[in-house]
């Protein structure tokens, strides 16, 4: 049995309107408002999305990366109750909070970026459903998923509004919720990378690979730690509460652990497949290649010594690194190495990403509120006496 | 306290089962899909092609499409460049050094036709996700409803020929792509392409009989007499005509491309210079099912995880949840 003392979850307390949640909302209308146009006029009204190109950022970064970033609860709730470390739980719930907006973040953007977005449901109906199709497997994953996380956050709003049967009957189903909450992640983790299989030739040779659902679901894992890193960096700095660093110190060495299963695995594959030749091109690809690859081997260097692993502003920096490795990757994978034929280019537009950068912006916001309202992060006992309970 | 060989054995557990389910035996492993004995499909022939863009008009009357203005607006004329939601079929032009000599690979030129291949294994039917894009197990042809489509456009970025092609401009955009005029099929007409191309460039029929007619014409010595079928091979509804044979390229592109396309295609210049890219024989629909089916099939693998992911949780949970103080 392992007994550990935690602190229990609190609302951080204070004023919700600042700086921060007012620069949120601004941007949250400015999507706002290049959605009404992408509703009434299209999506070729404010994306540059091409035939060439039919998928941009509001697929790869809202959906595949996003999803990605929100891999904090998975990773986290993997380590404790998987395997049993326990010492980890504080971490918990601020973690699934971050994963539980983006995903459903997530969720929602799809919707913006589908041509046909009221026959959505037709994914999940039978009669339609193709489980043929990757698409259907990560549909269908995320949004039961979405579900799982909802309930697995739902004893933090039953304590908040003191619904104790509510909480009492969830708690007794939380095994479960748990166990879909780590096989469901797994399962569209790994097929966001599949998603590009049936592309064949038309995907680079350093990123089309029967390995990458592994690699995809890899680097989802090792970026959930990586965001967590980051979080608590930002929620300490934030909210001038201390950094758990008893958590975050080993937390990092179990990250460093997976990103070195990562990289064994994507410099196995590419050199098993006789691919590593097309890192040495003179190509926009390769050097794409360098760049994503350089951002996940930094911080085996910038962590390397336990000492490292104390310093807070590294570990800041080097989650924030696996996330950008992550990011590049996905990019790369459905972006940089995409290549339907000559004549087709894209780069996002400016009101593309305003909405990409307005969907960040809802999560930083409903971060904010919520842990000033509701009991998620740890409560600060022990902590100056400055500090708001 | 878990100690740290207990967290090692789990990790090596996990590392295992994530093993197995990457790299399983492949079980739900599937080859090319086989084309159906009634097939049918397209035979184009770029050295039989004049370019006159007969087929390019037919095509838009037969299928109610409006105007696509896609050429410079000094242009004398309209007339699209490349297939679009509202244009099913052009025909690209080759052109190199003075281009004076048909089917010429240096200072030549030559056409060629830009429509959907009706692939054999299509990319497109095996990345949709609602059955929007169906491929009919008698004639082959792949078909598109838009009623079911929810527009995420996997269709148009896994096509390894860059057929399917979305409406960005509209605001309920739709897929646009040739269905070999399926609709027309019920009134005893076939493709409109092929009903009004004057040289029998592009014909239509079953593709075996197809496939035995441009087998045929690659046997031939080039500049040899022979006569050449115009409209529907399969029922030589129009006469045929006598002409030279061609110095073909010594392949039938659709033959094996990526398992096979419906629609097959000759030249006498070499079909990369005409925007044919090779591809590999095996199709990549084949592929992705396989993968995915190894993975998901019958739900097996994740069945399993899920029964140890819930054994490990109920076995952790208490421990953790109980110092929160709340009635779990």
């Amino acid at each position: 049995m392992s007994a550990h003392v935690h602190a229990r979850p609190a609302p951080v307390g204070g004023r919700l309107l600042n700086l921060a949640t007012v620069t949120c909302g601004v941007l949250i209308l400015a999507a706002l408002a290049v959605l009404a146009i992408r509703f009434t006029a299209g999506l070729g009204a404010v994306t540059n999305l091409n035939d060439g190109y039919p998928w941009g950022i509001w697929v790869v970064a809202d959906v595949v990366i996003g999803s990605a970033f929100a891999c904090g609860g998975f990773s986290v709730a993997m380590l404790v109750y998987i395997f049993n470390k326990g010492e980890y739980h504080p971490l918990v719930r601020p973690a699934l909070l971050a994963s539980l907006f983006g995903y459903t973040l997530a969720g929602v953007g799809v919707i913006f970026d589908l041509g046909r977005y009221w026959n959505f449901w037709h994914i999940l109906w039978p009669g339609y459903a193709s489980p043929n199709s990757v698409m259907f497997e990560v549909a269908a994953c995320i949004s039961l998923y979405i579900l799982v996380m909802w309930l697995e956050f739902s004893p933090a709003l039953f304590e908040k509004f003191g619904m104790k049967n509510a909480r009492r009957r969830v708690g007794k189903a939380m095994f479960f919720l748990i166990g879909l909450g780590t096989v469901l992640p797994m399962m569209h983790q790994s097929s966001l990378g599949s998603l590009l299989v049936v592309f064949g030739t038309q995907i680079h040779p350093l990123w089309q690979t029967m390995a990458l659902p592994a690699i995809f679901l890899i680097s989802a894992i090792t970026i959930g730690y990586a965001v967590v890193l980051f979080e608590s960096c930002l929620a300490a700095a934030g909210y001038r509460r201390k950094i758990e660093m008893h958590l975050l110190t080993p937390l990092a060495r179990v990250m460093l652990g997976m990103l070195s299963i990562f990289l064994v695995l994507r410099f196995g594959d590419l050199i098993v497949r006789g691919a590593l030749g097309y890192a040495f091109e003179a190509t926009l690809q390769s050097l794409m290649f360098w760049l994503e690859t350089a951002c996940f081997a930094a911080p085996l260097v910038l962590l390397r010594s336990a000492a490292q692993r104390r310093n807070p502003a590294r570990l800041f920096v080097a989650g924030a690194l696996l996330m950008l490795g992550g990011s590049l990757l996905r990019v790369n994978a459905f972006l940089v190495g995409y290549d339907t034929g000559a004549g087709w280019s894209y780069f996002p537009s400016v009101p593309e990403m305003l909405v990409t950068i307005g969907m960040f912006a809802i999560e930083v916001l409903g971060y904010i509120v919520i842990t000033r309202r509701f009991p998620v992060l740890p409560r600060e006992d022990h902590a100056a006496p400055a500090a708001a309970h | 306290m878990t100690t740290r060989r207990d967290f090692l054995r789990r990790a090596v557990a996990g590392g295992a089962a994530a093993a197995t389910c990457t790299v399983s035996a492949p079980a739900a492993a599937r080859g090319n899909a086989g084309r159906s004995p009634e097939a049918l499909g397209l035979l184009f022939d770029s050295t039989l092609c004049i370019g006159c863009k007969a087929c390019v008009t037919a095509c838009k009357a037969a299928n109610d499409l409006p105007l696509d203005v896609s050429t410079r607006p000094e242009s004398p004329w309209d007339t699209p460049v490349d297939t679009t939601a509202k244009t099913f079929n052009v025909i690209k032009v080759y052109r190199e050094g003075a281009a004076t000599h048909k089917d010429a690979g240096t200072d030549g030129f030559a056409f060629m036709k830009s429509s959907c291949l009706h692939c054999v294994d299509p990319s497109c039917v095996s990345a949709c996700p609602v059955s929007a894009m169906t491929k009919d197990p008698v004639t082959g042809i792949v078909g598109y409803d838009p009623n079911a489509c929810i527009g995420c456009r996997y269709c148009v970025a896994a096509c390894p020929f860059g057929i399917p092609k979305y409406d960005y401009q509209s605001p309920t955009g739709e897929i646009g792509k040739c269905e070999l005029c399926r609709h027309r099929l019920p009134d005893g007409k076939y493709s409109a392409c092929a009903e009004v191309c004057p040289t029998g460039a592009t014909l239509y029929g079953k593709v075996d009989d197809l496939m035995a007619e441009a087998k045929r014409r690659l046997a031939l010595t080039p500049g040899e007499i022979t006569r050449f079928p115009r409209g529907n091979l399969s029922t030589g509804d129009q006469p045929s005509w006598e002409g030279a044979a061609a110095a073909y390229v010594q392949h039938v592109y659709g033959e094996t491309e990526v398992g096979g396309t419906q629609m097959l295609k000759l030249s006498a210049v070499p079909f990369d210079k005409l925007g044919h890219k090779p591809l590999p024989d095996r199709s990549f629909s084949s592929k992705s099912e396989t993968l995915q089916h190894t993975l998901y099939g019958g739900l097996a693998l994740p069945l399993v995880a899920l029964g140890a992911m819930t054994w490990f949780a109920r076995r952790n949970i208490g421990a953790h949840e109980g110092d929160e103080g709340g009635e779990e």
